[in-house]
């Protein structure tokens, strides 16, 4: 495999683990208001991401940064493209972590609904718009031939030649993304609470389940739609199966898994069917990093790459600084394992 | 000047400023809590212990807007800056990668163990995770530190066909000697802020007679930590950050000093008003030829002034980075006698009873942000009118997608959210010194 290829499955690889690990505090962050109902509940809810979830969102950072130093236009296009959209998630990023993290020092009953509130919306909102900007991708941006384009949030909702950021194709997947990570949270949280609280975490898993089969098979309908180039390299690759045997397999599992009580194979299942649709649409993509509307100007790993010398440098400092990280992640999520308890630490 | 480039300097400029007053503090409590923890943990001693307990709270309060306001910087390279992005991402998203992997990942697993796990560890576990989050906000400094540093004075890289710079050397961008200076620099000085807000808190207490054990644990570590730092701050590290800018970027000396006309026996402007239309310093009060001996520590030696470069090369705003550069240094000057009178006291054991100092002590509390956004502002300024010295000028760094309008809707979004985290964080850490290290008082 040649740098560029192997940096792209690097890049798509970490934004996965930001989805696996970040997705689940989303959906738990989505579920909070209605799932936890008592204080204690709450409580429990954040002790179960207050200290995972800074870690979990170093992944953004880290794809982020990993993204500008591979692929340095992809970047520089993309992160002023999408400008807007992209200053909005930060607001909502800035907004959940206060949620989360100032909602316990004060302990009036206003302040904490308030924080609440705060931290349920974002985290609902986070998890659409990232579903929103990875339908933008795979539906392709009006990319020009310097590189370069710019979206407003919305024109008229059809993929017209000026699209917007929101069309009824991105706000689809976006509905594809809350509910899975909707899903995702509600097995985090069962896993990691018992009593009331666990049994209606299950139970939104539940109702999530139907949604997220239906709005999986639209998206993968409509996705073969708008870009029949998808089905390029599924065509090329026979490994390719695998995505869509992924994709359904862990489907099935959740659906078994959950009403059995079988809480850690549920939670692995969501996570493998997130794994599974992110790598399929990476796959799919390949070797295209951001499609135009005209195909010309197609943003490539090969146009987009920094030179060679820095790819080959760093992937000797990536994989320390990748074991050292996989190494901080086992041990702390060793340390906070279990169910968690009312009583113990901040929160 | 082009309206969008203005609304994309301020942009940066705004959420830098005010992500940088956070960690500041984080670096230098880090450093202080570990100090205080380590005589808690080995002798035992339990004023210790709460005190690094009290303290890790307020850095808690603080790392989450040091958080916060740090995720939107690591965006707005490619958001407002996409065009230097393009230019120079090959190069310093390796610093910035490296940042991500080797620096955040170790501070955000073990902060949340730190503060939170202290049932769950063993003293000494404990202990170690604080070790953690301190190297890595000290190591968060210097990724960050060198990608700056590549700014000022760009190493380790070629010029590519397509016109980017792409890296040559690792060890040449990672080691750039910009970065040693600058580093050092930068970290003492968020070590003085860490220490006067230690000093300051511990003086609170005292004055207002209550927690005054911790109180005074809380002085002695501020004033003789803030002692040490505040003259490594001048010397040699001050020093250090000086003479490189005199070699390697003599314009931006020039018009740090107001030095409109260069000349031998060059002095040193202490106080006086840049006039730039006239091109001189308006009420001067100077030491003659102390320039020309702290640059090349020669009486006699020639400073160059603004005169002998081509105006185009400038730094466009002489009055602010004057101002700057002089606000940074006379504060220095003003912390070290501060806090030399201060270990004086300590040592002489009059400090706890010196109300008098306890005052200034308290209410220097301010005065290193002060001096920090300062020396960022000079740093910043001084290096105008390029974004890459010598390489790519700021102007042609922006992100020309982005118009003013847009530029300015955002920038008008972070003013207001960043007005209600300031105003939400006052209030949290009003609060737990309020509440003090100890329950029950
Ligand atoms: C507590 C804060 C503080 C204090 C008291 C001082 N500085 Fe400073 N200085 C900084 C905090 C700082 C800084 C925030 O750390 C800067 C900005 C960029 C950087 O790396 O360090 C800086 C930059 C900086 C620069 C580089 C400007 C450039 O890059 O163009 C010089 C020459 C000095 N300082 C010199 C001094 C001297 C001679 C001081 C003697 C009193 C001094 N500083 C006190
Ligand atoms: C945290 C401390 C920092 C502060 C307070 C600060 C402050 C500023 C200020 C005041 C400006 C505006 C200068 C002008 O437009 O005339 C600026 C610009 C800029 N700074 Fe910094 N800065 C900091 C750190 C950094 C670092 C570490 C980097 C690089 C890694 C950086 C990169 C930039 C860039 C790209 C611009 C925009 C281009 C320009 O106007 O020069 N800054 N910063
Ligand atoms: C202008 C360029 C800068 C960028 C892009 C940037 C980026 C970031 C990011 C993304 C975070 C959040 C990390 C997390 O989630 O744990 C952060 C926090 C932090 N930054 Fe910055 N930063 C900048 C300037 C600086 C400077 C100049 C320093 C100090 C030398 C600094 C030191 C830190 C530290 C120690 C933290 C840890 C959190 C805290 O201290 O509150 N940053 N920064």
């Amino acid at each position: 495999m040649n740098m560029a290829s192997l940096w792209y499955w690097i890049v798509a690889a970490m934004i996965t683990a930001y989805a696996v690990l970040d997705g689940f505090d989303l959906g738990a962050g989505a579920i909070y208001l209605i799932a936890a109902k008592e204080p204690d509940e709450r409580r429990k809810v954040l002790r179960a991401v207050g200290p995972v979830w800074d870690g979990n969102e170093v992944w953004l950072l880290a794809a982020g940064g990993t993204l500008y130093f591979a692929f340095p236009r992809l970047y520089a296009s993309s992160f002023s493209g999408f400008y807007l959209p992209l200053m909005m998630v930060l607001w909502l990023l800035i907004l959940r972590a206060i949620g989360i993290e100032f909602r316990a020092h004060v302990a009036s009953t206003m302040w904490q609904d308030f924080f609440d509130v705060v931290f349920s919306v974002s985290s609902i909102l986070l998890a659409l718009f990232f579903g929103v900007a990875l339908g933008n991708v795979v539906r392709g941006v009006p990319l020009d031939s310097t590189g370069y384009f710019f979206e407003p949030l919305w024109t008229n909702f059809k993929l017209g030649p000026q699209t917007g950021i929101l069309d009824w194709y991105t706000v689809l997947i976006g509905a594809v993304s809350l509910v899975t990570l909707t899903a995702h949270g509600s097995y985090y949280v069962a896993l990691k609470t018992d009593a009331d609280l666990g049994r209606r975490a299950r139970g939104s898993a539940l109702l999530c389940w139907p949604l997220q089969f239906f709005l999986t098979c639209s998206a993968l309908v409509a996705t073969y739609f708008i870009r029949p180039e998808i089905m390029t390299n599924y065509g090329k690759h026979g490994v390719g199966i695998l995505v869509p045997i992924v994709v359904f397999a862990s489907l099935a599992l959740m659906l078994w898994a959950n009403p059995s009580g079988r809480e850690k194979l549920a939670f692995a299942a969501s996570s493998l069917y997130i794994v599974g649709m992110l790598v399929g649409a990476a796959f799919a993509l390949y070797p295209v990093v951001l499609p135009a509307r005209d195909r010309q100007n197609d943003l490539t790993i090969y146009n987009t790459a920094a030179g060679s010398h820095g790819l080959t440098v760093g992937l000797a400092w990536w994989t320390l600084g990748a074991v050292l990280a996989v190494g901080y992640f086992v041990f702390v999520y060793r340390k906070f394992s279990g169910k968690v308890e009312v009583g113990e630490g901040h929160y | 000047m082009d309206s969008a480039l203005l609304v994309h300097r301020l942009h940066f400029a705004f959420t830098a400023t005010f992500h940088y007053l956070f960690p500041q503090l984080t670096m230098g409590l880090a450093l202080l809590i570990v100090v205080l923890k380590t005589i808690g943990v080995w002798h035992k001693n339990p004023v210790y212990n709460e005190s690094a307990r009290f303290w890790g709270k307020i850095f808690g309060i603080n790392f989450v807007l040091g958080v916060v306001t740090g995720i939107p910087m690591e965006f707005q390279f490619g958001t407002n800056w996409s065009h230097f992005s393009l230019f120079a991402g090959g190069v310093i998203g390796q610093t910035l990668a490296m940042e991500g992997m080797f620096a955040f990942f170790l501070e955000s697993a073990f902060l949340g163990l730190f503060l939170y796990g202290e049932k769950r560890l063993s003293p000494r576990a404990h202990w170690l995770s604080a070790v953690a989050v301190f190297v890595g906000s000290w190591l968060s400094g210097y990724f960050i530190i060198a990608t700056d540093a590549f700014m000022q004075h760009p190493t380790g890289y070629f010029q590519a066909a397509d016109g980017t710079v792409q890296l040559s050397s690792f060890w040449g961008l990672v080691l750039n000697p910009w970065a040693g200076w600058q580093y050092a620099h930068n970290m003492s000085g968020a070590a003085i802020t860490g220490a006067f807000i230690m000093a300051a808190v511990g003086a609170f207490y005292l004055l207002s007679g209550r927690f005054t054990e911790h109180g005074r644990v809380f002085l002695k570590a501020g004033v003789i930590a803030g002692c040490l730092f505040s003259i490594l701050q001048i010397f040699p590290t001050g020093d250090g950050q000086g003479r490189l800018v005199a070699n390697l970027q003599p314009v931006t000396l020039a018009a740090m000093e107001g030095l409109y006309q260069g000349q031998t026996k060059a002095p040193l402007v202490i106080l006086g008003q840049p006039n730039d239309e006239q091109r001189k310093i308006d009420n001067p009060l100077e030491v003659p030829g102390m320039l020309s001996v702290l640059t090349y520590k020669r009486w006699n030696a020639h400073v160059q002034g603004l005169d002998a470069f081509p105006k185009q090369d400038w730094p466009g705003n002489i009055p602010l980075l004057y101002y700057s550069y002089h606000i940074m240094v006379g504060l220095g000057t003003i912390f070290v006698a501060v806090m030399v009178v201060a270990v004086f006291l300590l040592w002489r054991g009059w400090l706890f009873n010196a109300k008098w100092m306890l005052w200034i002590l308290m209410l220097s509390a301010p005065f290193p942000y002060i001096a920090n956004t300062a020396g960022w502002m000079t740093a910043e300024l001084g290096r105008q009118p390029w974004l890459v010295y010598g390489l790519m000028r700021t102007e042609d760094g922006y992100s020309k997608a982005v118009s003013a309008g847009n530029g300015m809707f955002t920038l008008l979004g972070f003013m207001g959210i960043y007005t209600v985290l300031s105003i939400l964080f006052l209030f949290l850490v009003r609060r737990e010194i309020e509440a003090g290290p100890v329950a029950g008082h």
